[in-house]
């Protein structure tokens, strides 16, 4: 099992606060619009710098996608910023006809997505957003795994003409990504190859699959280990060269098993491989108060988690 | 400047095509709303052959010239309809109206590429935030031309518009015209009766925008006057918003005034009835 090292633990949103404040540098076309959420998406450095490209829209959201929509028209590269849950299911109708449907350039930064959110409880845990995302054509759904590849992903998403949702989170994580990797739009990333699972993961999910890649070593268990930022569109040549080499696949992330990244992998293995897999996931359930990694344990979305399933799906495989 | 001035004489027969054109097109396909679109026709003539500075040779951003957009999409018949008589697309195409393969889809949108449509309306409440987003877009590009909204007054239900309403006149948008389709009609009823929407003009005063009044939208007398108004007004630092009163049906004696007009096509001999009233001055697509 190849070593992660890292010196530094990060929360992701900070990174999307790094790549706006970068872009501000660098793009004159790129405008932030936030909903009253300026300190906790960390676009206050934006803000403070550019001024003249920021626009506080208060704790109205459906208006601030209309308004991202509308600021297209003229060159605009628009940036969003709420939490996911205010990002997706409060406005998904403005998101559909005025965003997806339209074309627009907007860029969709979400953030506090997913149980690690914590104590704030299952109002704000949303476990939806990428299966409401990924619905809707033209729309591209992307979920980094630490800071640097945030910053990255907030930094290539500027370049790329279209939609996205971009998803990212509250708690600290490691930064064990280069700081220097190019974000590939749909491009997979090979973190470990082994040969008796392929462990696909995403955001905060893909720490924890390193974790589990460790103890399944010291098990005699070598683990392929897949960091897909982006579920859609999905790198699926990457998904099924790994899947042919190992044959059993374990999907990981911080969402509900209907709708997320697992249900994606299993339609490209449907049709082209079918094989045993196993989804570390939410299971079809709201979430709750507590500390991140309470939550992360209760509902089974840890590196011990990710070895169980591993060890069920080696075992179907063998059957 | 707008591309063809056209007097009052001239803006009265492009509505009478207009007309035509939008009951032709909705008993093609028996389905569409004529309602509010003859109801517009003046306002949306008015826009396009005089009042603003626009480009008929279509471009996304709309860099230096005027933009509409319209956020009461069912309405979509009359703005077809007045895209194509001031050049944007060929006439013939009208009648594609809400056939499959066509560019002229139920409810305006971009996804086929029809010229004159800058982002996709039909689900209400949405086409004052992008209007609005578009006017600062044009205030960052140091554009000095205007951006002009419709809604419908039934549209004013929803809340998405007075979450505008709040933004525009914070922000001080005030290169933006909106207009209300103040025809008292909707789906269910009239408007009072669904829901009552009670002081128009002090809510609107009270969000903090300038709201001008048109007692009679089907008159360009009246209208076009209204609209120079309302472009001398901006740049003053507050957003603009017009109260249209317009006659649902308006030009055909047996839709006039009636939400049963809303939705609903003419048939045959409807259409006969209807076409009698309205002179062919452009010629029929």
């Amino acid at each position: 099992m190849k070593d992660f090292p890292y010196t530094e633990s990060k929360d992701t949103r900070s990174g999307f606060g790094a790549g706006l404040l970068e872009l501000g540098r660098t793009n004159p076309n790129v405008v932030a619009l936030c909903a009253d959420l300026t300190g906790s998406l960390k676009m206050d450095a934006f803000q403070k710098e550019y001024p003249e490209r920021f626009f506080q829209v208060g704790i109205a959201e459906a208006n601030m996608i209309g308004l991202a929509a509308g600021m297209t028209i003229g060159g605009k590269i628009p940036f969003t910023g709420t939490f996911a849950n205010f990002s997706t299911g409060r406005v998904y109708d403005q998101i559909r006809q005025s965003v997806a449907y339209s074309g627009k350039n907007v860029k969709i930064c979400a953030s506090h997505a997913g149980l690690t959110l914590g104590e704030d409880g299952a109002t704000h845990q949303i476990l939806e957003d990428v299966g409401m995302m990924k619905m809707l054509p033209h729309m591209t759904v992307i979920n980094p795994c630490d800071f640097n590849q945030t910053k990255a992903a907030t930094m290539a998403i500027a370049e790329f003409e279209g939609p996205v949702y971009l998803r990212f989170g509250r708690p600290v994580v490691p930064n064990f990504t280069p700081a220097d990797q190019k974000f590939e739009i749909g491009k997979a990333l090979m973190l470990n190859e082994g040969t008796d699972v392929t462990i696909i993961a995403t955001g905060h999910l893909v720490w924890k699959a390193i974790l589990a890649g460790k103890i399944l070593a010291e098990k005699g268990i070598n683990a392929e280990i897949i960091n897909i930022h982006t579920i859609k569109p999905l790198d699926a040549r990457a998904i099924l060269e790994s899947v042919r080499k190992t044959g059993c696949v374990v999907t990981a992330e911080e969402h509900n098993y209907m709708g997320g990244l697992g249900e994606s992998v299993a339609r490209v293995l449907a049709q082209e491989l079918p094989s045993p897999q196993e989804f570390v996931a939410t299971q079809d359930t709201f979430g709750e108060s507590g500390t991140p990694d309470q939550l992360m344990e209760k509902y089974g979305l840890n590196e011990q988690a990710i070895v169980a399933a591993v060890e069920k799906v080696i075992a179907r495989k063998k059957q | 400047m707008n591309p063809f001035n056209y007097t009052p004489e001239q803006l009265h027969d492009v509505a009478h095509q207009v007309r035509r054109d939008i009951v032709r097109m909705v008993h093609a396909v028996n389905s569409g709303h004529p309602g509010g679109s003859l109801g517009c026709t003046e306002f949306l003539v008015s826009l396009y052959f005089r009042v603003m500075d626009h480009n008929p040779t279509f471009n996304m951003d709309g860099t230096q010239e005027d933009l509409f957009f319209l956020s009461n999409g069912h309405i979509s018949p009359v703005w077809y309809s007045v895209l194509a008589r001031s050049g944007y697309f060929d006439v013939k195409e009208l009648a594609t109206f809400r056939k499959l393969n066509s560019r002229l889809q139920g409810h305006p949108a971009t996804e086929e590429g029809l010229p004159g449509i800058r982002i996709a309306s039909g689900s209400l409440g949405q086409g004052l935030s992008v209007a609005t987003g578009a006017a600062q877009s044009k205030k960052m590009n140091n554009d000095d031309k205007l951006v002009y909204v419709l809604m419908g007054d039934g549209e004013l239900e929803e809340g998405q518009v007075w979450e505008a309403a709040m933004y525009a006149a914070h922000h001080k948008v005030d290169n933006l015209i909106a207009t209300v389709d103040y025809n008292g009609q909707q789906i269910d009823g009239p408007v009072d009766a669904v829901m009552s929407l009670g002081n128009l003009r002090a809510k609107w005063e009270a969000f903090g925008w300038k709201v001008l009044h048109c007692e009679n939208g089907n008159d360009f007398v009246q209208l076009v006057p209204v609209l120079e108004q309302a472009k001398a007004l901006t740049g003053h630092k507050q957003p603009i918003i017009i109260l249209m009163n317009t006659q649902m049906g308006f030009g055909v004696d047996f839709m006039m005034g009636s939400h049963k007009w809303h939705g609903v096509a003419p048939n045959d001999a409807q259409l006969e009835q209807a076409l009698v009233q309205l002179s062919e001055t452009l010629n029929d697509y």
